[in-house]
């Protein structure tokens, strides 16, 4: 019992760590894409508990309401209005060309993963400047949108401004063309 | 002791399983989701690092990566369903030309 109190945040990113590949591993590995779409929305769900591990509380609940809300739904959706049944077997010479994308990804993390490795000095200070504002102790939440709105209110009104068009992109290209016969 | 490096190699395994998955899959809807497997790896990233640094900076990206992720997403879905239309299919291999 000891054991586990001592060992309680290691144990919890333990576990969402391996929830979090076992779903990635998930997204690829299975041929339906509602699984694949299921097998997704358990890697959100583990990472927006590795958000809470990192005092990031805001960002969790972000990731749970836009992702798992969100994002999910839409991908549901469409995976219901396109009919995946009719989708044909994906051709066989692709599962000779899996060890050559692993090979390339792994590299690709490698690199990544150096140049990591690199800026990484010395252990993480104390999490108090996490939830300060203007040095007063206060919430995630509220140094979160204490940051967003005075630091950083010109790129979230662009942002919102590229959600704008996003919206009005999907509107048009989801629409039925009116001169296309059989749309 | 749960440190950054932890965090990182999560992110590594996440990001190399998302880059994986746009190379072997064919299905449009599949790449999509290996997409949304890159920008969090991208975003655990950042709050690991917002940990490590003591900066919100982090955090305040990770809001903006998830707003672009939402974006690319709704985007991404509105092709597939005006490709469906059009082609009937979903599958990347038959949709190598241009024109209508």
């Amino acid at each position: 019992m000891d054991f586990l109190l001592v060992h309680f945040a290691e144990l919890v990113f333990y576990c969402l760590a391996a929830i979090a590949i076992a779903g990635a591993v998930g997204v690829i590995a299975f041929r339906s894409p509602v699984h694949a779409a299921l097998s997704l929305l358990g890697t959100f769900l583990a990472i927006a508990g590795l958000f809470v591990l990192q005092h990031a509380e805001f960002l969790a609940a972000v990731q749970i309401l836009v992702y798992a809300g969100g994002i999910m739904v839409l991908f549901l959706f469409v995976i219901m209005l396109v009919n995946v049944r009719t989708i044909p077997q994906e051709p066989q010479y692709l599962a000779r060309l899996a060890p050559v994308a692993a090979g390339v990804a792994i590299v690709l993390a490698a690199l990544v993963g150096v140049g990591l490795w690199a800026a990484v000095r010395g252990g993480p200070v104390s999490p108090a400047a996490l939830t300060a504002v203007q040095g007063q102790a206060a919430g995630n939440t509220e140094a979160v949108g204490w940051s967003l709105y005075r630091d950083y209110l010109l790129p979230f009104e662009v942002v919102s401004v590229v959600l704008l068009v996003a919206m009005i992109g999907a509107i048009v290209m989801g629409r039925k063309e009116p001169g296309r016969e059989g749309a | 002791m749960i440190t950054t490096m932890h965090y990182l190699v999560l992110s590594l395994v996440l990001f190399a399983l998302g880059v994986t998955g746009m190379v072997v899959r064919r299905n449009f809807i599949t790449v999509l989701m290996s997409l949304e497997l890159i920008l969090n790896a991208a975003n655990i990233n950042f709050i690991a690092f917002s940990r490590q640094l003591g900066d919100l900076t982090g955090q305040v990206f990770a809001v903006f990566v998830i707003t672009i992720a939402a974006a690319e997403a709704a985007i991404g879905l509105g092709i597939i369903v005006a490709l469906v239309r059009l082609k009937q299919t979903v599958n990347l291999d038959q949709v190598s030309v241009m024109e209508g």
